[in-house]
């Protein structure tokens, strides 16, 4: 049984419909990358799957819920759906540690103490644990995306969308967040991630996606669509980001 | 009889001073909690709650404050509420507040960044629990300095309720200049008793304003 189900989904912002009907299965464990040039919708797409945004039409089913608009349906989706953004969105009151700590504390009632051993838990793994009571401010952008990849994974998660999480972050910067994720997907975790690091998606993800204006133009597993991209769009999106 | 202007009328203007104070943290609390219900209203998602929180904002920002008190004090009066002229003036200058605060702290909320709102929501927290953990934080900081900056305006705009027969500090530098006629000696005492609250305020909120110009830099 898939943990992600997208069924012809449609999106239109105004009069301008970004997607056109998406479907897409995806598998517990799978690692999924959604590729496609900059305004093909790779973004709305995540934001729908944990209701960021509204679909106009269509379905969605992901981590065992149907996606509700009902505010205690779509909580109860979220705390199973992580997502992590190109910007980090760490709230810049609260150390790194009370980050992670605030979701299992306020929404899960779990004990300060535990929280905060949770919070140790998570920060260590993505290599933080002595930046614990450091804010946000005082953190590389790197250390950032870690603590906001750790505050995600601190619900305890079915499935994480990752919004080119790196692209805001200088390049020597990029190699660290990118082996988090590395690491989270070799653990089982489901992970669908838009990134223009195609290195990183070729050997990582199990399954790639390639969006072209609205539509989900060539899918299959990362090895056959590297090896062999059947379209003509991909292949000019590879050639296109590969110089 | 006219007497000097001595000691006995300094403590005297001291003692009403304490009535500016009471007044003015009356005022305060009636205004911080419904300025608070305001802003909130104001950036809430029903249009029900947003618009009428605007054009309460937009009626008292338009109103005299001496005509909230003269509304309070005679208005009330003549619909069978006789307010002590204390109560009366505390709740127009409640209400006088609360249209202030209330706009400053819909700005100092719809100022915190949509993506907070966007990463605290996707982390499944209430809308409530959005605004205690995530926005309200936030926003107290940006609030701050001009919260204070308003508590000064607040607490020498206390002076009109000496209108209505509270003996402020005001009304008591009247009934002294009354007695004295010694205007220049009694008025700038006056006015030096108001410096003493006031000025300790606006340092506050000066250096305030400094730490967070300094916070938004860094
Ligand atoms: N909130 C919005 N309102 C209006 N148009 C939007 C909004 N969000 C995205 N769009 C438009 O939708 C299209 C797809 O955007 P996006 O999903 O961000 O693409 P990608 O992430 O693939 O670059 C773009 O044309 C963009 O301008
Ligand atoms: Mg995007």
């Amino acid at each position: 049984m898939p943990i992600v189900l997208v069924e012809d989904l449609r999106k239109s912002f105004g009069s301008l419909e970004v997607l056109k009907g998406i479907s897409l299965s995806v598998e517990r464990g799978q690692v999924v990358a959604l590729l496609g040039r900059s305004g093909s919708g790779k973004s709305t797409l995540l934001r729908c799957l944990n209701g960021l945004e509204t679909i106009s039409s269509g379905r969605i089913e992901i981590g065992g819920h149907v996606m509700s608009y009902a505010p205690a349906a779509l909580r109860a989706l979220r705390k199973d759906v992580g997502i992590v953004f190109q910007s980090f969105n760490l709230f810049p009151h609260l150390s790194a540690a009370e980050n992670v700590m605030l979701a299992p504390r306020v929404v899960k009632k779990t004990p300060k103490r535990e929280a905060r051993e949770l919070a140790m838990e998570m920060l260590g793994k993505v290599g933080l644990i002595d930046k614990a009571d450091v804010y946000p401010d005082q953190l590389s952008g790197g250390q950032q995306q870690r603590v906001a990849i750790a505050r995600s994974l601190a619900m305890q998660p079915r499935v994480m969308l990752f919004d080119e999480v790196t692209s805001a972050l200088d390049p020597e910067l990029t190699g660290e967040v990118l082996n988090v994720m590395e690491r989270l997907a070799a653990e089982g975790m489901t992970m669908l991630l838009v990134t223009h690091e195609m290195e990183f998606a070729r050997r990582v993800a199990t399954t790639t996606v390639f969006m072209y204006k609205g539509l989900v133009h060539e899918t299959g597993s990362s090895k056959e669509l590297f090896g062999r991209p059947s379209t003509s769009e991909f292949r000019q999106f590879l050639g296109v980001t590969s110089d | 009889m006219i007497r000097p202007f001595g000691s006995d009328e300094i403590l005297f203007l001291f003692e009403a001073a304490r009535w500016t104070s009471v007044l003015s943290l009356a005022a305060l609390a009636l205004g911080g909690l419904f300025g608070l219900a305001v802003a909130l209203a104001r950036v809430s998602v029903s249009n029900v709650l947003r618009t009428a929180a605007s054009g309460y904002i937009t009626v008292v920002q338009g109103i005299p404050v001496l005509i909230l008190l003269f509304l309070a004090y005679y208005g009330l009066s003549t619909m069978g509420f006789d307010l002590p002229p204390l109560i009366a003036a505390s709740l127009s200058l409640g209400i006088y507040a609360s249209g202030y605060l209330g706009d400053i702290w819909r700005g100092a909320i719809e100022s915190v960044a949509l993506q907070q709102w966007e990463a605290s929501a996707s982390l499944a927290l209430t809308r409530g629990q959005q605004y205690r953990y995530v926005i309200i934080p936030q926003s107290v900081r940006i609030a701050l300095p001009p919260t204070v900056g308003f508590l000064v305006q607040l607490i020498k705009n206390t002076s009109i309720v000496s209108i209505v027969g509270v003996v402020e500090l005001t009304r008591a530098g009247q009934l002294v200049n009354n007695a004295t006629f010694e205007p220049f000696p009694v008025f700038l005492s006056v006015a030096a008793i108001y410096f003493i609250i006031c000025y300790p305020l606006s340092l506050i909120a000066r250096r305030l304003e400094a730490q967070f110009n300094a916070y938004r830099a860094g």
